[in-house]
């Protein structure tokens, strides 16, 4: 045992042995890869091999995007070692892919070939599709309207929601006069404001914002102010040894301080302002997502509210990703300070 | 060596200033009880002297160094840094807190650079934050924040952060009060080292007799709180000194019996 040496190994063990650690290697690297790959040929064929039991356009295309896909699980994954980072990431994600094509498969079986789920509710994927190709104009000018106004309404909710919170936590004069208001007015839902905003403001479309900044407004400027609050005296202290001015201290030693607890309340407001924007899209502005939706149901076209329920899901969890991305770039310092 | 000659060379030895505790008495309210702190201290401290506080622990000597600091108002008595009141903070006079302290979103290198930031200089002297990291020994920690770095180095960037504004009075708030013995030993010749080389006037609470003795030219000793001063020692003896030294040790054993001690040493 004591004498070991390299050529021992080379000669003997490693030949041997080879050859099954290769093979179970393989298929743990890429056995799921080929799985995918499988599943989404399964949603192809299951596209292709009976007759729809309505009339949709788009069932052929489908099935053979379902095929490309299948081929670049399969290319991606087996061969990811020559692919850098986009190969580690399909890999990482196969089981994701497999799981994909099999809900594809029954959704595509259930609907458009046997029709077990009620026809007009549930339509099959061709016809969401159908959506996305045909009424694409509509859709987008729907994205723009959604995205204009919840931008709008959350940066200036964000931002009047920030302002407010340090001024309460830095002056007590200031504290004196809103947090009475803030108490009274801020745990009303901003939806509450609904009808009267639409008929005091002077057009739907600055209603909606004012009401989407309200939303947001109320837990950033809450979660700003006790950030700013409970900022220890200590760094305060030393900042003024150190020869600060009062501006120096709320610029430079209150808001950084207080920024982990502004961000879960911009984090909050998103999520309150999201519904926000729907509600007033659908009763009131006429465009947008939520207003899409409401016509759609108004046509019964089914497959179009799940198409902008899609779109809608996307938007919003790309904008909280964003969200997170600015954050994690703003707050590198907490890395390793607290648990992510 | 090196830093020696970088320090010199970006910034001139700041003389230190004189401080004047004239019958200095101040008192906090507790759920409207008076509570007296410090009853008509005064204490006169030369340009340049390095003065030990030493008492029982919560007599009043954290309270007395945030008036020398101007960061509170004493009730009665005055306060004076070379003739002028003492009102405000200033960055003539800087502490270091026992706590570090450190600004936990700024990196090692902004939270040496804040007071010059603050005072709106930073632009123009950059070197002396440079200079400063340089002294301590932690250049190559300049990118780092604070939560990367041990205890030790954590107090030498707060002692940088008050040296990059060459004050003329340095107070130390028990600095080395959580530091292991080897890391203080070591940080006690660094500072004794700097204020011989700056010059500063020195003002250091520390509950360590051992190290009053071993770092300053005059050791005050309090009473219980509220704190009067007990005792005004002074300790000639060259630098550096060395901890066997029986002189040393013949003033520990009087400081000991003054804060009570005697029985147990
Ligand atoms: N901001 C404060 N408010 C009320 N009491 C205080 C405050 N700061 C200190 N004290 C009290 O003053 C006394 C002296 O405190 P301190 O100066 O910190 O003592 P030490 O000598 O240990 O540094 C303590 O009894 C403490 O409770
Ligand atoms: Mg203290």
């Amino acid at each position: 045992m004591s004498t070991y040496s390299l050529s021992d190994g080379l000669a003997s063990g490693a030949p041997r042995t080879s050859r099954a650690p290769l093979l179970s290697s393989w298929v743990r690297e890429s056995g799921i890869g080929v799985l995918a790959s499988i599943a989404w040929i399964t949603f192809g064929f299951s596209c292709l091999w009976w007759e729809d039991v309505g009339d949709w356009s788009r069932t052929h295309s489908l099935g053979i995007a379902a095929f490309i896909i299948a081929a670049i699980a399969l290319i991606g994954t087996v061969g990811a070692d020559y692919l850098g980072s986009a190969g580690r990431g399909l890999r990482q994600r196969a089981a994701w892919l497999v799981a994909l094509g099999a809900f594809l498969t029954v959704w595509e079986v259930a609907t458009a070939k046997f029709a077990w789920l009620p026809l007009p509710f549930f339509p099959p994927p061709q016809s969401i599709i159908e959506v996305y190709t045909d009424d694409l104009p509509k859709l987008l000018d729907s994205v723009l309207a959604s995205v204009k106004l919840q931008l709008g309404g959350y940066l200036i909710g964000a931002t009047i929601g920030f302002l407010t919170g340090v001024s309460i936590g830095w002056s007590r004069a200031v504290g004196y006069w809103v947090h009475p208001v803030l108490r009274f007015i801020g745990p009303l839902p901003a939806t509450a404001w609904l009808p009267i905003a639409f008929f005091t403001f002077p057009s739907s479309w600055s209603a909606s914002t004012f009401l989407i900044a309200l939303a947001t407004g109320f837990p950033v400027t809450v979660l700003t102010w006790s950030g700013v609050a409970s900022v220890s005296n200590a760094y305060y202290d030393v900042a003024r040894t150190l020869g600060a001015k009062p501006s120096f201290l709320v610029l430079k030693v209150a808001i950084p301080a207080a920024l982990p607890h502004v961000f879960v309340g911009l984090f909050m407001g998103l999520g309150a302002s999201f519904a926000v924007l729907v509600v007033a899209e659908m009763i009131g502005v006429k465009a947008g997502l939520g207003w899409y939706l409401q016509w759609a149901q108004g046509w019964a076209a089914y497959a179009n509210m799940y198409a902008a329920l899609i779109v809608m899901s996307l938007l919003c969890s790309g904008a909280i990703t964003l969200l997170f991305a600015i954050r994690d770039r703003l707050l590198v310092w907490q890395k390793g300070t607290v648990k992510w | 060596m090196v830093a020696t000659a970088i320090a010199e060379a970006v910034t001139q030895p700041a003389a230190g200033a004189a401080l004047d505790i004239e019958q200095v008495s101040h008192a906090f309210d507790i759920d409207g009880t008076e509570l007296p702190v410090l009853s008509d201290v005064s204490i006169s401290v030369e340009p340049g002297e390095f003065v030990a506080l030493l008492g029982p622990s919560g007599c009043g000597k954290s309270t007395l160094l945030r008036l020398v600091a101007g960061l509170d108002k004493p009730k009665a008595g005055r306060l004076r840094e070379d003739e002028a009141r003492i009102r405000s903070p200033h960055p003539s006079r800087v502490v270091v807190f026992q706590d570090p302290t450190l600004f936990p979103w700024r990196s090692v290198w902004d939270n040496v650079a804040l007071g010059l930031e603050a005072q709106g200089i930073l632009r123009s002297q950059r070197q002396r934050v440079d200079a400063a990291l340089d002294l301590v020994g932690l250049s190559s920690f300049r990118n780092a924040y604070p939560h990367q770095l041990s205890g030790g180095m954590a107090q030498r960037v707060a002692l940088a952060r008050a040296l990059v504004n060459d004050p003329k009075i340095l107070i130390l708030d028990e600095p080395l009060g959580k530091l292991d013995s080897l890391t203080r030993i070591t940080m006690q010749a660094e500072l004794v080292a700097l204020w011989q080389r700056k010059g500063f006037t020195t003002l250091l609470v520390t509950h360590d007799a051992e190290e009053a003795l071993v770092l300053a030219n005059r050791v005050i000793v309090f009473s219980d709180r509220p704190a009067r001063v007990k005792a005004d020692i002074r300790v000639d003896r060259p630098y550096p000194r060395h901890r066997g030294d029986p002189y040393l040790a013949e003033l520990r054993r009087q400081i000991l019996g003054l804060l009570g001690l005697d029985a147990t040493w």
